[in-house]
């Protein structure tokens, strides 16, 4: 499974300038990549725009050799799972069966559910360490539990590749770690390729073997985390003064400095 | 499975009520001899051509607006949502109007109810039209567009009763109340033909119902068709709702509590709300028949008037008991 953007550029309805501008950026399997960057930087549109979301005007996203949205939806649903940052249900639903909405792809519209289908529904809410919680509402469930059960959800529709808008957002420190550290094994045991948008650089740093920095709809720096995190890249990135700290096996602390700050 | 038995066993106490209700008497004694080929003639008239028709009507049209109902809360992200919200209602009544102030219903047959449902169709085509831009529907454009036709389509109703004769004035008030006493077997075939296959194809869309109730983008991203799915629930649901309304008129409350109170009960996923939303919607609407036209003598009390008066206080003990989970 490969996914890619080629030269690609989005401009949203309406507007003048466009949000993303000549991206290109394929991505390798079984890796966790964090696009990092500013607020309104365009890092969100990437992630739509490789889900087959957006159209590109020039360019295009690309998935095993075949341009993003002129896949079959479902057929693009069993390959690549996408989850917003803001996914809500508009009515009441029970944990299991948000997760099993990730099935939809496979659901014949007749039939409904295999007992395959249910199968992974409880696979998937054993990965994500919600065998308790399947019979709970999910407006119930605390902060770290909602992550959770989005990522679920993903891994239910059993894609190779994981699209996920700030999957540690409203965290604390300790739920967006484990978050992270979820996200890991899962990458390791099933050769998932995992792309996050985050604004946890320290995590970004720890987990994810590759950080591709945006900054104006473009990139500003691709690579390795100690490549990309570096003082004056980040203050280009974020336009603003940031001191990093590197601790080896823990990932590089990066924190916003003001001008008077000592060294 | 046990939701499914209880709502049929329902659907069927609503079903014998409706047939033993009645200033004739006839009780279950009397119909189970009826049905089985025996009692006189005029009993026979009674429970086979003037009761059977408006049960089999009731159950079909409450189960039509049921489906409706259910179709437009989960395209419109929406629980308040209901069939005649969008315009459908006001379309019709318009049209019943015209023919009334104009004179032409007086021919009689099936004259009100087709130009009902030509003031309907018109009203949903120009919602339709209104929220499709460069080939998308706006959902938030579909509600603002659906009331304000309503709106609009009211205030030309209003307009034509006051200009128009005191009598059309009084029929058109009891037209939009809602009334069975209109049904025949003719009509239930045409009801049936048309709500079955109709509820039939909205089961179909249930899976991908469920993935838009998280929204357009990640319908989208779990493989949903999202236009295609907005654009079958909208016309679905409009013509279940507009062919009830030509049928009985405007039979409020039942569209909006019966896919509510469903969901309360059973859950809202859509392959099981759909279905049970059409059985309920049948019993319901069978029962209310049977209570406006039953224990008050020749007199008969609108149905509308049933289904909100016996619904409403059910419906917010269901509320209730579904806000404490």
């Amino acid at each position: 499974m490969s996914l890619r953007l080629a030269n690609a550029s989005v401009t949203y309805p309406g507007a003048t300038e466009p949000a993303v501008h000549q991206v290109d950026l394929t991505f390798e399997e079984g890796t966790h990549t964090a696009i990092l960057g500013p607020n309104g930087a365009g890092k969100s549109t990437i992630l739509r725009a490789l889900g087959g979301l957006l159209p590109c005007d020039p360019g295009e996203a690309v998935l095993d050799g075949r341009e993003a949205r002129s896949w079959p939806r479902r057929e693009f649903a069993r390959r690549v799972a996408f989850v917003s940052s803001a996914e809500e249900s508009a009515f009441p639903v029970r944990v299991r069966d948000y997760v099993a909405l990730g099935r939809n792809p496979y659901v014949d519209g007749w039939r409904g559910p295999s007992p395959a289908d249910r199968e992974a529904v409880g696979v998937a809410l054993h990965r994500a360490d919600l065998d308790g919680l399947a019979s709970r509402y999910l407006g119930s469930l605390s902060a770290g539990e909602l992550q959770r059960a989005r990522i679920a959800r993903a891994l239910a529709q059993d894609p190779d590749i994981m699209l996920l808008d700030e999957p540690t957002a409203h965290l604390d420190l300790g739920h967006e770690f484990a978050a992270f550290a979820l996200l890991a094994e899962l990458v390791a045991q099933l050769s998932l390729t995992v792309i996050s948008v985050t604004h946890n650089l320290n995590m970004a740093s720890r987990f994810c073997g590759r950080i591709v920095l945006v900054a104006d709809g473009t990139i500003l720096a691709d690579g390795p985390p100690g490549d990309v995190l570096t003082p004056d890249r980040l203050a280009r990135a974020f336009d603003w003064p940031v001191d990093t700290m590197i601790r080896p096996g823990l990932g590089i602390v990066a924190v916003p400095v003001a001008p008077g700050d000592a060294p | 499975m046990r939701p499914y038995f209880a709502l049929l066993a329902f659907v069927a106490a609503a079903a014998v009520t409706g047939l033993i209700t009645g200033p004739a008497g006839l009780g279950v004694g009397d119909l189970g001899r009826i049905l089985g080929g025996g009692g006189d003639a005029r009993d026979r008239l009674i429970l086979l051509d003037i009761r059977a028709p408006r049960v089999v009507a009731a159950l079909l049209i409450g189960a039509a607006l049921g489906v409706s109902g259910g179709l437009f809360q989960a395209l419109l992200r929406n629980p308040l949502a209901e069939p005649y919200l969008l315009g459908v209602s006001s379309g019709a009544a318009l049209g019943a109007v015209l023919a009334l102030v104009t004179g032409v219903s007086a021919a009689g047959g099936p004259v009100l109810p087709l130009a009902a449902l030509a003031g309907s169709l018109a009203a949903i085509s120009v919602v339709f039209r209104v929220a499709r831009v460069a080939g998308t529907m706006d959902t938030r454009v579909l509600i603002l567009a659906g009331v304000v036709t309503s709106a609009f389509l009211s205030a030309c109703i209003t307009l034509l009763l006051v200009l128009g004769p005191a009598e059309a004035l009084r029929s058109a008030y009891f037209w939009t109340l809602g009334s069975l006493s209109g049904v025949s077997w003719s009509m239930n075939v045409i009801l049936a033909v048309y709500a079955i296959p109709a509820s039939l194809i909205a089961f179909r869309l249930a899976r991908d119902l469920n993935a838009l109730s998280l929204g357009e983008e990640a319908a989208a991203a779990l493989g949903t068709n999202v236009e295609r799915t907005k654009r079958s629930a909208y016309v679905i649901g409009s013509l279940l709702a507009a062919v009830t309304v030509a049928a009985a008129g405007i039979i409020g409350f039942v569209g909006l509590v019966v896919p509510h109170g469903v969901r309360l009960l059973w859950g809202g996923d859509h392959r099981r709300l759909l279905p049970m939303s059409f059985l309920a919607g049948g019993g319901v609407l069978a029962f209310a028949d049977a209570a406006a036209r039953g224990p008050w003598g020749v007199v008969e009390i609108p149905i509308g008037v049933v289904t909100a008066i016996v619904g409403v206080p059910f419906f917010l003990l269901l509320l209730r008991r579904g806000m404490t989970r």
